[in-house]
């Protein structure tokens, strides 16, 4: 039914984003990954030249931000190839990673590439918790790296997915990029897709959490005004309008999965639509005349309350993939929007979690234990699903 | 005026600036993102090369559009770019 090839429809812009996930691949196991479940489903990487290919194609059409992501992208032997081929391109390049992988040596090859960025994740702001959630011993390597990476002169970001776990740890998880110089603090309150969806329960915060850690994080952005830009974005779970999210479909983020996949966001996989491969067709194909980017592009597939909302051209509806997992349709007002009939579902739902965290801090002992993202569970997910099908 | 016109500023190491083709403009690139400078702002970044001095900017400029007193509109804009830590002072 779906084909790439349809009429392109009037005034698309040109990408100014390729995030390219080079492999699901990774020595991490975070709970909250926003990989698919399916990971273990993505064995075909694509090549060298394919990525090399792919980059052109996206410069081309004006393309100048890329991110090499994951995945860990640190696992892929041909990164500092990619990296050169992409500074040459004129991409403005930036290197999404754990640091898991990296040492000295590696920062350095990278410098002399043309590397522009680095964002180094971590986990939490003590050596424990930051390696039961990341599943590997990673803590004081993750630290040695920053260093490296201030060392060498790039601006580094430093990123922590908020959640739970680790939101009361907030100002210690502030003072510590702090001491590391971060020139950027993304605090990234975790989103619920894929891995992260399945763990709500045990990852959403309360709303006294939260209240707290919003608190602390203002205090900080003033603190270190001048000298580090500090993001926090509170989960949308809590809020009442939702996301711009993308910036509007197919406007400016193309993402490619590593088997070659090309896709509006990189949790739009999930949807009943079929997206083109790049092994297939030219970027420019794909952007400007595929169905899957053309599918949510304008306001003509809204429906109510979104079609005649005088906000739609602010926020897009939200996000499809929220509407499709919390309704079952991805045309549907993104829920997190009070002004959806499916609001409540969602009220309620945070409500339940929070009641459920309030218990679980009584215990000792965890009543639902966190699903780790590895290709193990994803291979249990993807029999499961076969099972059901 | 507060800025020393003898000084030579540079381009910050964690930005870049380049013509983009596509956009038709000067960009400032940072990490995960991008502004897209107006075309008197490009002439004036384009020329923060770690060489010139702000004086010289601004003569250099005067000279290109066959103006006077762009001094103004010069400084205003260096101003703006020095606060957003895009150029800083060349040691």
């Amino acid at each position: 039914m779906i084909t790439a090839g349809s009429e392109t429809k009037n005034d698309v812009k040109p990408p100014l984003w390729l995030l390219a996930e080079l492999t699901y691949r990774c020595p991490l196991q975070c709970p909250y990954c926003s990989n698919p479940v399916e990971i273990a489903k993505y064995q075909n990487e694509l090549s060298t030249e394919d990525w090399v290919r792919v980059m052109q194609q996206a410069r081309k059409m004006g393309a100048t931000q890329l991110g090499f992501s994951g995945g860990e992208p640190l696992v892929r032997k041909d990164l500092e190839e990619l990296i050169q081929e992409a500074r040459h391109l004129g991409y403005y390049t930036n290197l999404i990673t754990s640091g898991v992988g990296m040492d000295e040596e590696r920062v350095k090859r990278f410098k002399d590439a043309g590397l522009d960025h680095i964002q180094i994740s971590f986990q939490a702001s003590d050596e424990e918790l930051n390696n039961f959630i990341g599943g590997t011993k990673s803590f004081q390597h993750k630290k040695e790296m920053a260093r490296v990476v201030k060392e060498y002169e790039y601006p580094m970001v430093l990123n922590i997915v908020i959640h739970r776990k680790n939101i009361d740890q907030i100002r210690d998880i502030l003072e510590m990029t702090v001491e590391l110089n971060a020139d950027y603090v993304e605090l990234a309150s975790t989103q619920y897709y894929g891995w992260s969806r399945i763990n709500v329960d045990q990852l959403l915060p309360t709303r006294e959490q939260l209240a707290n850690a919003e608190k602390v994080a203002k205090e900080y952005q003033e603190r270190m005004k001048g000298k580090s830009k500090i993001i926090y974005v509170i989960p949308d779970y809590f809020e009442n309008r939702p996301k711009p999210c993308m910036n509007g479909w197919g406007a400016i983020f193309l993402t490619i999965a590593p088997d070659g996949t090309a896709l509006p966001c990189h949790e739009a996989g999930q949807l009943p639509i079929e997206f083109p491969n790049v092994r297939d067709y030219s970027v420019s194909d794909i952007w400007n005349t595929s169905d899957g980017f053309n599918h949510f592009r304008g306001f003509d597939w809204m429906v109510e309350p979104c079609r005649s909302c005088p906000e739609k051209e602010k926020d897009f509806g939200g996000c499809r993939c929220q509407a499709f997992m919390l309704t079952g349709d991805a045309r549907n007002a993104d829920p997190v929007c009070d002004k959806s009939p499916h609001h409540q579902k969602l009220i309620d739902d945070v409500e339940r979690i929070g009641e459920l965290a309030k218990e679980e801090a009584k215990k000792p002992v965890e009543a639902k234990p966190l699903v780790f993202r590895n290709m193990k569970n994803s291979k249990n997910f993807i029999s499961e699903e076969k099972e059901t099908a | 005026m507060s800025l020393d016109k003898t000084i030579v500023p540079e381009v910050a190491p964690t930005f870049r600036v380049q013509w983009e083709e596509v956009q038709d403009c000067w960009v400032v690139l940072y990490p995960e993102g991008m502004v897209k400078l107006s075309g008197s702002a490009g002439e004036i970044m384009k020329r923060v090369d770690g060489n010139m001095s702000i004086d010289e900017i601004i003569t250099d400029i005067e000279t290109a559009f066959s103006e006077t007193n762009l001094e103004d509109d010069v400084i205003k804009f260096l101003e703006v770019a020095y606060d957003n830590g895009w150029i800083r002072n060349k040691k």
